[in-house]
């Protein structure tokens, strides 16, 4: 009896192994910049290009950095629950456009609604690059002095929204 | 002796070109890309990895060095960039792990093998088998 208890072990330890590494999305790769500030840009706004905006504008706020593109589908799923945010009030949207065309973007934000303060356009990627974003769409919360404090690899599900995301922008205002 | 001069230096510059190609090459493939993860940035053909593949090209010819194109890269997407990446608390377990991994291995047959050799060669026979034996053998039969 006792000889088949080692064998036993490590079956139920390879297990539980595969059990939380299965689980684990591997895509998501965890961001080196998460409590480090929030790479500084100066883009032209989207919905005005003769107007700038560079995150220092947000300064003392806490905030949401959403990347999204027209020609990105999953943007689409995650659009509804920002638009529903942003009625709300409590928590600024700021846009990043990633490698759009601004015809396509504001089409796109007409059609679908609009949820940002406004939106930036990072018309060849570069600050997309500074932020390590590799798959559209990502969000990032931004605290009052200027801090990434969380960051979302892909779309923002409505449980993530209220339990993690929320809460962690209501603390952050205190 | 003009002509010499400038085929010369023509073929130095050609020779620079080539080096700096193969520089960027180098770095491309010690670089993984993120979309696709198990490809090198040098092989992917995702939309991201051509333009990291562009910013290595630029800070190649802004005179940056292998090290700081690198450090450009894991500071915005972390050590998951390299192939090769650092010895630290949060990669401690991925560099030790195998070498743990055959550490127990060896362990485990020290002490297989020892336990078999002092284990005795051959169990002896209990009486009623040595009984049984000796009745189909006839007595003082060896039992092997």
């Amino acid at each position: 009896m006792k000889r088949f208890l080692w064998p036993l072990a490590i079956f139920v330890l390879l297990v539980g192994f595969l059990a939380v590494g299965l689980r684990r999305d591997p895509r998501e790769v965890p961001s080196p910049l998460i409590g480090k500030a929030a790479p500084a840009f100066d883009l032209p706004v989207l919905e005005q290009p003769g107007k700038r905006f560079s995150p220092a504008d947000m300064r003392g706020k806490v905030w949401l950095l959403n990347v999204w593109a027209s020609w990105c589908e999953s943007c689409r799923d995650e659009h509804p629950l920002l638009v529903e945010l942003s009625r709300k009030g409590t928590l600024p949207i700021l846009g990043l456009n990633y490698k759009d065309k601004p015809e396509d973007a504001r089409l796109w934000l007409t059609r679908f609604g609009d949820p940002y303060q406004l939106s930036v356009a990072d018309a060849d990627g570069r600050i997309g690059i500074d932020y390590g974003v590799y798959g559209v769409p990502e969000t990032y919360l931004i605290d009052a002095q200027g801090v990434i404090r969380y960051k979302r690899i892909g779309v923002i599900t409505p449980a993530l929204l209220q339990e993690k995301i929320l809460p962690l922008a209501a603390t952050l205002k205190k | 002796m003009k002509v010499v001069l400038f085929a010369l230096f023509m073929l130095f510059s050609l020779a620079g070109i080539a080096n700096e190609e193969q520089r960027i090459r180098q770095l491309e493939e010690k670089l993984r890309c993120l979309v696709c993860q198990n490809q090198s940035l040098a092989d992917s053909n995702a939309e991201l990895a051509g333009d990291l593949r562009k910013q290595v090209r630029e800070q190649v010819a802004a005179g940056r060095s292998d090290e700081q194109i690198v450090e450009y890269l894991v500071q915005r997407y972390g050590d998951f960039v390299r192939y090769d990446p650092p010895f630290k608390a949060a990669t401690a377990l991925l560099w030790a792990g195998p070498f743990l991994l055959l550490a127990a291995g060896a362990v485990i047959l020290v002490i297989v093998l020892r336990r078999r050799r002092d284990a005795p060669e051959e169990a002896a026979l209990a009486p009623e088998e040595k009984r049984l034996v000796e009745r189909v053998l006839g007595p003082g039969g060896d039992p092997r």
